[in-house]
């Protein structure tokens, strides 16, 4: 049995199908989840019940949400580019899939194990601004098109603090590789020594994923939905599905980088009897959490502000850390080397 | 499985290529574009330098093509105009094209490998923490090896980049500017006034609202934007309250 997996073609597509639906069918029902868990955590905040009317707690409520959008009425705007309109969903949906594909859950844990990890997790999130501007620009709507200039702005703008950010982690690891990078973390977890670069990556995730308060692009005071206005039923429902797996994702590059992946917090008896892949998840949770809690706090930025914060204190502050870092790496000696 | 895998690459590279100068819409253009850089990386992940093909994601597709496209979606293209251009122009884009190609077969002809050039490093992708990896190699060879020449590369781009920002910046005289440490820095008392009034009873003062002495916001040009506010009140204003 394991020599026909292991050793043959056919056995071999066999078992990638099912790591990738291991991997695919949690996450969707995980995304169908965090969305209910935002309405309730955000009612919670609020003094509101949130969804409570179908099932136990609402449980049945990101069905139904799902139900529903999937029987209404595709609309196709007049004067949109029929094939780049109904192209950007699923662009955006399939990217957001195919960067799990290199989220290690365990140790080795991983669909592909590949030793330029975290560049391919950075390849494919610098690809999602191209499933809004594609959006944007074919619904031939005005206030879509500016939606997505925008998003690419701050996009591509967050992207320059996220990539110093991971180069710092980077520096202290010495490989690309993120099971590598979540074994460093063994004895301490990277959020302690570089807490700031932890904050500061949290805060670039939730500029790149355009949630609140950076959510300009789809912001509703001015722009009605933003890229997305003119969607409609299913290809709104994978915009939708996509923007929500890409905060996990996020919440899990956070976990990888900074809170040690599927380590716990200390390498003692009780804590170490809980699996691997349950650790990352609660630590992916969390993330989501303080998603959910930003949204309800903060009020949105304005696009002047956005930018500042993105390009003058980001970008030098992330600078001079990872030169800190390098400095100090290499002044003690504790530079890794030869692990790549 | 391997040449499978390339001649697929390929042969959807050198088409979006061709698609990118026929396609006659230039954001299909650039969408084009876009597909043969991802299928470059994929066939730089067949030759097993996947460093190169993630760098050639991130940073042509990530961000030079959203910048192309960016301009080209804010371009008013007239495509009549476009097509009478051609004709003129087909003649000298036909010699500078046959004299490239000429360039290019001359070199195909005689490509060679220096004698002094060291055997390739190969790491592939199915390899987690192989010999030597690629980003090893390559970040030995460039920051070790050639480490002027890299920063010398970096000079020319901080010049280039120091030029479009000379270019591109001006200072609009009626242009707000938000000074953030100064918002921080006021106070309550500085624009608050707290007021005990008798029930059912208003006042002529300014609501509570003390109009802050200097203004949060400055301009280039002075006196421009934040006037203070007992000039920039129109006459008749206050007296209807």
């Amino acid at each position: 049995m394991a020599d026909f997996f292991f050793h043959t073609l056919a056995g071999q597509l066999i078992l990638m199908v099912l790591e990738t639906l291991a991997v695919l069918v949690p996450l969707l029902i995980g995304v169908a989840y965090l969305t209910l868990m935002e309405r309730k955590v955000m009612a919670a905040m609020q003094l509101r019940r949130g969804p409570n009317v179908n099932g136990i707690f609402g449980l049945l409520q990101a069905f139904a949400d799902a139900i529903k959008m999937i029987t209404k009425e595709t609309i196709i705007p007049a004067g949109a580019n029929r094939f780049l309109f109904l192209f950007a969903p699923f662009l955006t949906f399939s990217l957001a899939m195919t960067a799990w594909a290199v989220i290690p859950t365990g140790n080795g844990l991983a669909v592909a194990n590949i030793n330029v990890g975290i560049l391919y997790l950075l390849a494919i999130s610098s690809l999602g601004v191209y499933g809004m501007l594609i959006a944007g620009w074919a619904s031939n709507s005005k206030y879509a098109f500016l939606g997505s200039l925008r998003s690419a702005a701050q996009m591509v703008s967050y992207e320059v603090s996220i990539g110093l950010v991971i180069v710092s982690v980077l520096l202290a690891v010495g490989s690309l590789n993120l099971n590598d990078i979540v074994l460093a973390q063994r004895h301490v977890w990277f959020c302690v020594p570089m807490f700031p670069m932890f904050i500061l990556f949290f805060i670039s995730a939730l500029a790149e994923t355009n949630r609140a308060p950076f959510d300009l692009p789809e912001g509703e005071s001015e722009l009605v939905a933003g890229f997305f206005v003119e969607y409609s039923s299913l290809s709104f429902g994978l915009f939708f599905l996509g923007e929500y797996a890409n905060m996990i994702l996020m919440s899990g590059m956070v976990s990888i980088l900074f809170l040690g992946g599927w380590l716990p917090p200390l390498g003692i008896a009780p804590l170490t009897w809980i699996p691997g892949p349950l650790w990352l998840i609660a630590k992916i949770l969390f993330c989501l959490f303080v998603f959910i809690w930003t949204r309800a706090t903060f009020p949105r930025f304005r696009y002047d502000q956005l930018m500042r914060l993105g390009w003058k204190v980001f970008l030098p502050f992330s600078l001079l850390w990872m030169i800190a870092t390098a400095g100090f790496l290499l002044a003690t000696g504790l530079l890794p080397q030869g692990v790549s | 499985m391997v040449q499978l895998v390339f001649y697929v690459f390929a042969t959807i590279l050198v088409g979006s290529a061709a698609m990118v100068i026929s396609a006659r819409n230039p954001v299909h253009s650039v969408l084009f574009l876009i597909l043969a850089f991802f299928n470059a990386a994929g066939l730089f992940l067949v030759a097993g330098a996947e460093f190169l093909a993630m760098i050639l994601v991130i940073v042509y597709v990530g961000a030079v093509a959203v910048l192309f496209l960016f301009v080209v979606m804010m371009l008013d293209i007239d495509f009549t105009k476009m097509r009478e251009g051609l004709q003129r122009y087909a003649p000298i884009g036909g010699v500078v094209g046959c004299i490239l190609f000429v360039e290019l077969v001359m070199a195909g002809l005689h490509w060679g490998m220096s004698p002094v050039m060291p055997a390739p490093i190969t790491g592939g992708l199915g390899q987690p923490g192989g010999a030597a990896t690629n980003t090893g190699a390559l970040g030995n060879l460039i920051y070790t090896h050639y480490i002027l020449l890299f920063q010398l590369c970096g000079l020319v781009l901080l010049v280039a980049m120091i030029g479009a920002i000379t270019l591109t910046l001006r200072d609009r005289p009626m242009g707000r500017r938000q000074i953030i440490s100064r918002q921080h820095e006021r106070k309550r008392a500085d624009t608050l006034e707290m007021m005990n009034l008798p029930l059912g009873q208003g006042t002529d003062a300014n609501g509570g609202f003390i109009r802050p002495n200097d203004s949060y916001y400055v301009t280039a040009v002075p006196g421009s934007y934040g006037v203070p506010a007992a000039e920039k009140r129109e006459p008749g204003e206050g007296d209807a309250e």
